[in-house]
């Protein structure tokens, strides 16, 4: 066995890992607070890509500040998307909503292609391009960039629901709705502020992730590693969210590497059915409990 | 104005037709399928076949997921391993096709039953999750066991035969299909006039309650999935011989999105919407082929929108549907029958 290779790789995986945990932050900010299953965060991701290479690559802004706006797009979409599409959902079964998110992809696919057509997309090189030496391991600058901005973005938001006025009224929502909102918390504005989040770390994500591996309106297929991040973590833990987003990149690139990229969902998706059998809340998941 | 069907039995109650309105109507419908096929051309004959194919396959999922409440996003690969044993069984020992056809949906239903397992530890949307790993493994092994499913190619097959009759056109494919989605419908029909049909719908309702009544949870679940999977079987089976060829591509996640679009377009926990799901649901992207012909000679480049624009509509449809009209066109055709009923009157 190559050591060296092994090695790289790992690092390669451990890095798309740290972006699966931002993404996954995402999707489990939304569920804590909304308790909606999110099956369109892949296409938001895809959204606020396609949205900077518009600004940076057809209306040729510098980087600086096409990124920021792209990421603010997509916040917006988020927001936007849970005012008139999530709300009037508000009581329904989950099923229901699940169905909804899944219909928001749909269309999300369908505007991308319209506006961009459905040919794949290079996106206008932003991050430093000098290579990146860990030891003797090499690791792709695109990657290892990805990877550090994403991890400050993760730590910025992790303070931020520990300290922030905002963030403590999302924990309130998330732990006791009922409660939250008698204390005087604004649930809807809360509701409405965890899809703008959770919406804007999957951009900043989706921007990252499409600057090493291309666009297309196929993008959204990430949505479903994230998927199983999320469900290996435990839907409502984000500490399961940062453990399996970081494993699930592992093994899903080291699985890539030395059995094909054939076996890459296989592989990750065998990790979700052990676990859906075992623990079926995840690793670090809330077990609920169910009464008549 | 519909009057004079007080129902003084319990057993009248359950009937399926209680009046004979119902009854007229409902020969008419089958004289209009039987007719259907001498009068219209070859596009309209495949598009039947189409619909048929998605009625029994709806019809199966509507069991699953609107009368037990289980989400399931199997449904494509559950298809693929019925269309996967048709084509294996017809290929390689040359049976029949009503005996492939059982033996794929039962395959099928195997497969549901392996599915459904965690369904006792697991449910809601971390089973959507379950089934939703189960039809990336069938994908993957569709792709990957070559000596069996020809690997990304496929596999072709001999079209339908019985005593030596070859069901080989469009024609002769709409009077396997049609009656066979008849006979799906009026099978499940019947299923929850049953004790486990009824099981199902208490399940569905609220699964405690329905164990604490003395339902065994895990038995009936796994009797609904494997019921499911049998129709998807069935249907998969169909569409491999009508299309005679199979590849792993034939089944793709976006298929059991279709599937459980069509169950709530129509209206979940109700079969008729099933149906109406089904054809809305087949019929909608051709009518915009339809309209895309229509307008490109005013405009050169519609074909160019024509794909978007179906995932646009495919989408806004679901969310649509959901958002103003949650109990789906059932509930449209409902209220159209109630005005008839309580015409001259106001409703």
């Amino acid at each position: 066995m190559d050591w060296l290779f092994f090695g790289e790789i790992s690092l390669a995986g451990l890095a798309m890992g740290g972006l699966y945990a931002l993404i996954a932050l995402g999707f489990v900010i939304i569920y804590k607070a909304t308790r909606v299953i999110n099956f369109a965060i892949g296409e938001i991701m895809m959204f606020a890509a396609y949205l900077f290479l518009a600004f940076a690559g057809g209306m040729e802004m510098s980087p600086w500040v096409a990124v920021p706006l792209a990421v603010l797009g997509g916040a917006l979409l988020g927001g936007v998307i849970e005012k008139t599409m999530i709300r009037p959902m508000l009581g329904e079964s989950p099923i229901a909503v699940v169905m909804v998110t899944i219909g928001i992809a749909s269309i999300l696919v369908g505007l991308v292609e319209l506006i961009w057509t459905a040919d794949p997309q290079l996106l206008p090189s932003f991050l430093p391009r000098q290579p990146v030496f860990i030891g003797e391991l090499y690791l792709a600058p695109k990657i290892a960039y990805g990877f550090l901005i994403g991890m400050a973005v993760l730590v910025i938001y992790l303070l931020y629901f520990r300290f922030s006025r905002g963030g403590v009224a999302l924990r309130a929502t998330a732990s006791d709705q009922a409660a939250a909102y008698s204390m005087g918390i604004n649930v809807r504005r809360v509701f409405n502020l965890a899809w703008v989040f959770g919406s804007l770390a999957a951009s900043v994500a989706g921007i990252l992730v499409a600057a090493t591996g291309g666009l297309s309106p196929q993008f959204g297929i990430i949505g479903l590693s994230v998927l199983v991040v999320v469900i290996v973590g435990g839907l409502d833990s984000i500490l399961g969210a940062l453990v399996a987003g970081v494993f699930i990149g592992w093994l899903e690139t080291v699985a890539g590497a030395y059995l094909g990229g054939e076996y890459r969902m296989p592989a990750t998706f065998a990790v979700l059915a052990v676990i859906l059998v075992f623990k079926p809340y995840g690793l670090f998941g809330t077990h609920e409990i169910e009464r008549v | 104005m519909r009057i004079g069907d007080a129902k003084q039995t319990y057993v009248a109650d359950e009937a399926i037709w209680t009046t004979s309105t119902q009854k007229f109507w409902f020969s008419i419908l089958l004289l209009g399928l039987l007719i259907f096929p001498l009068l219209a051309n070859s596009y309209l004959l495949y598009l039947g076949c189409l619909v048929g194919i998605a009625v029994i396959s709806t019809t199966g999922l509507n069991i699953l997921t609107g009368f037990t409440g289980l989400i399931s996003l199997g449904q494509a690969g559950f298809m693929g391993v019925g269309a996967y044993t048709v084509a294996w069984l017809s290929t390689n020992t040359g049976l029949p096709f009503p005996i492939t056809l059982l033996l794929a949906g039962l395959m099928a239903a195997a497969v549901g039953f392996l599915v459904g397992l965690p369904s006792l530890r697991v449910k809601g949307l971390y089973l959507a999750i379950a089934t939703l790993a189960a039809s990336v493994f069938l994908h993957f092994i569709f792709a990957e066991w070559e000596s069996v499913t020809g690997g990304m190619e496929g596999l072709s097959l001999e079209p339908a035969h019985l005593f030596g009759v070859t069901f080989r056109s469009d024609f002769a494919m709409y009077f396997l299909i049609v009656p066979l989605a008849v006979l799906a419908v009026l099978a499940a029909r019947n299923l929850f006039r049953t004790r486990i049909g009824r099981a199902f719908i208490a399940i569905r309702d609220r699964d405690i309650s329905a164990e604490i009544l003395g339902i065994p949870l895990l038995r009936y679940k796994l009797m609904s999935f494997a019921l499911s999977s049998f129709y998807a079987g069935v249907a998969g089976g169909l569409f491999a011989y009508f299309y005679r060829v199979v590849t792993p591509e034939s089944f793709p996640l976006t298929m059991s999105i279709f599937y459980l679009a069509a169950v709530i377009v129509g209206g979940m926990g109700n079969l008729l919407g099933g149906i109406l799901g089904a054809a809305f649901m087949t019929l909608v992207p051709e009518a915009l082929k339809l309209l895309t012909a229509a307008l490109t000679p005013f405009f050169p480049n519609a074909p160019v929108f024509m794909s978007p624009m179906l995932e646009i509509i495919f989408g806004a449809l679901i969310v649509g549907f959901l958002i103003f009209e949650p109990h789906g066109l059932a509930e449209i055709w409902r209220r159209v029958r109630r005005f008839f009923h309580l015409w001259p009157f106001r409703s």
